[in-house]
């Protein structure tokens, strides 16, 4: 075996074409931005009933990927799986650059973007978002410290390891607060579970890795780079288990709110009546996105095909987002219960299962925050030291 | 000759003008700052009213509310400007008619609901720059200097209280200044309660002659609401959540 050596990726037309294409969705995005701004949310897909929309979808992808993303650093530091080791910094540039995009598509959706510097100096500790502001930018300065210490010549490599600790514990905050977000709203029969900040930390499992190993694979490619079929085997089996503790947080919120009188209505509207979110919830997010990449995973010959990793990967993808639809958008729809026991009707929609379909603004603000992500992981590729030269099953630690 | 030395007489009374000063610094500071962190706080003029002797609230008779009538809706959107625009969805709405149907008897009655002010009010616990906030006599608020627009108040409100400005505003009222990309609610027309006078809807209701508002401070035993409240039995939204609300409703 050879020692890892790690370097910047070269130019090729394959890459400047990426890089075209991640700009032309970042111009739709800021395009997006003024446009809403300029005519008012009215513009988009948001109403008074469904607050949060589309973008909103797309940025807590993104966040709960990032903490994801940096479980295979995690992995290799903290959990001593040396294997890992040659793409730890891949998976803390990644993570980083998956959290610019999430806040920037968080940000830019605001009613008053302009207003941010508001939101760094006003300060409101019992609010979940007050605190995962700083969740946030923390999470950004460890992850660089982390890959300070990986990266220096000058630090000792016995640094690397509480770095690593130090990140990981971080991160399992990060996640539980974005969670949290939606589990402490105790008003919406849709939320208010603590098991959503687990939820979360299991989605980012599964996404996190969905995202690192396409991402891997890309840039083994378009930096012409070796990458061992084991490598990618480890990682899809590893994949199809994360996916399944999604599956498995999912059966509890559901089975325990079944339980609780309470609550039977919102679950009936999920996993029953709910029309496109229990579409989303069944055939998207279940069958297409959690059982059918455990299946292709586990069926496959060994080493699994990268063909059948890109698959399962990107399913596992789809599955994020349409169970982020059905929680974000899907837990506004279903109306609150401020009257029990009355059938209620008024002129802003009280009782009534709100409508919403996703405005095409919001998806190009989404799109920008997934091509920011991918353009700032490039470029991290182009000018740092972050992918080895040889990833061959022959050349692992 | 030796000279005697002065230096503890002058201690001593440099000491007394260095205290003195220093209490005059810290009362001019107090004084200027308290007024600095009102303003930068969002409360300025609305807070520095506000009475911490007092909590303002309502009591809304279900039963002398007409089905028909929204005379306190119509004096609302007059008082504070927020008129809708024909977009139901997306329209403001700081209070609404809400008819209600027994699902056990089929009994049908309708009542207004408006943000609640509670005491303790999860707008204000996640809103993340504290542009929502609860004025000492209990009011409500969103100041909206400092209010990002990113609508967590709305997703946390039990009541469905809150709206968000979807669009540019024009012919505003001077009595609620709003903000397109800023979140608004009733403001238990705190401009008018300031002055000593009752919130608009109140005062349209008594006008109509059905008297189903009793606007008054919850904290004065001897005033009209509280006198109601302790004689008749009466309901708070949600009672479950315990957020104590300031509106309350009898004979629901």
């Amino acid at each position: 075996m050879e020692r890892t050596i790690y370097r910047e990726i070269s130019f090729t037309g394959q890459l400047w074409m990426w890089a075209a294409v991640m700009g032309a969705f970042i111009l739709g995005a800021l395009a997006s931005v003024v446009y809403v701004e300029h005519h008012g949310h009215i513009v988009t897909g948001m109403n008074n009933q469904i607050v949060w929309g589309t973008p909103h979808v797309f940025a807590i992808f993104l966040i709960v990927a990032a903490s994801g993303a940096l479980n295979v650093a995690s992995m290799a530091s903290v959990f001593d799986r040396t294997v890992y080791k040659p793409l730890s910094r891949l998976s803390g540039v990644l993570a980083i650059a998956l959290l610019m995009g999430g806040l920037a598509v968080l940000v830019l959706d605001l009613g008053r973007p302009d207003r941010l510097l508001v939101a760094m100096t006003h300060f409101n500790f019992s609010s979940i978002f007050t605190w995962n502001i700083f969740l946030y930018t923390g999470f950004m300065g460890i992850v660089a410290l982390y890959l300070f210490v990986q990266m220096s010549r000058d630090v000792h490599p016995k640094w690397v390891k509480p770095a690593g600790i130090l990140a990981f514990v971080w991160r399992l905050a990060l996640t539980t607060g974005t969670g949290s977000i939606f589990g402490w709203l105790v008003a919406r029969p849709g939320y208010d579970a603590a098991i959503m900040a687990p939820l979360f930390i299991a989605m980012s499992f599964a996404l996190g890795l969905a995202v690192f190993i396409l991402v891997l694979i890309a840039l083994c490619r378009l930096g012409e780079r070796k990458l061992g079929p084991m490598l990618i085997h480890q990682m899809t089996r590893l994949l199809a288990l994360f996916v399944g503790a999604v599956l498995y947080f999912t059966a509890v919120h559901h089975l325990s709110n079944i339980y609780v009188a309470q609550h039977s209505g919102v679950e009936r509207f999920f996993l029953l009546a709910g029309g496109t979110y229990t579409f989303l919830f069944w055939i998207v997010q279940v069958a297409i996105g959690s059982i059918l990449p455990i299946v292709l995973i586990y069926r496959a010959e060994t080493p699994v095909p990268t063909k059948t990793a890109i698959l399962a990967s990107a399913l596992v993808i789809l599955g994020g987002f349409a169970q982020l639809y059905v929680i974000v958008i899907g837990g506004q729809a279903y109306p609150m219960d401020i009257f029990p026991g009355y059938e209620v009707t008024s002129s802003f929609f009280d009782g009534a299962r709100a409508s919403y379909a996703p405005s095409l603004p919001e998806v190009a603000l989404g799109q920008g925050g997934i091509a920011l992500a991918l353009l700032v992981t490039f470029l991290g590729a182009k000018i740092l030291r972050i992918l080895p030269t040889n990833l061959a099953d022959s050349n692992r630690p | 000759m030796k000279i005697p030395s002065l230096k503890p007489a002058t201690t001593r009374v440099d000491a007394g003008r260095r205290d003195f000063l220093k209490s005059g610094a810290s009362a001019v500071t107090l004084t200027i700052a308290s007024g600095v962190t009102l303003m930068a706080f969002g409360g300025s003029e609305a807070e520095g009213a506000a009475d911490a002797g007092k909590r303002w609230g309502l009591l809304i008779d279900v039963n002398k509310c007409a089905q028909d009538c929204t005379a306190c809706v119509s004096a609302c959107q007059h008082e504070n400007g927020w008129k809708g625009r024909g977009t139901p969805e997306t329209d403001a709405q700081w209070i609404r008619k809400v008819t209600l149907k027994n699902h056990a008897t089929g009994h049908e009655t309708s009542m207004p609901v408006m943000c609640q002010h509670c005491e303790k009010p999860p707008c204000v616990n996640v809103c993340p720059t504290g542009a929502s906030f609860k004025r000492k006599d209990g009011i409500v608020l969103v100041d909206k200097h400092i209010c990002i627009g990113c609508r967590y108040c709305m997703m946390a409100c039990p009541f469905k209280a809150r709206s968000f400005v979807h669009e540019p505003t024009n012919n505003q009222s001077v009595n609620a200044p709003r903000g397109q990309g800023t979140v608004e609610s009733c403001t238990l027309c705190v401009h008018r309660v300031d002055k000593g006078e009752i919130p608009a809807c109140v005062e349209a209701c008594d006008a109509t002659g059905n008297g189903a508002m009793i606007f008054g401070d919850l904290k004065d035993p001897e005033s009209e609401i509280s006198k109601r409240l302790a004689e008749y039995p009466s309901v708070a939204l949600r009672p479950d959540l315990d957020l104590n609300p300031g509106v309350r409703y009898a004979k629901l």
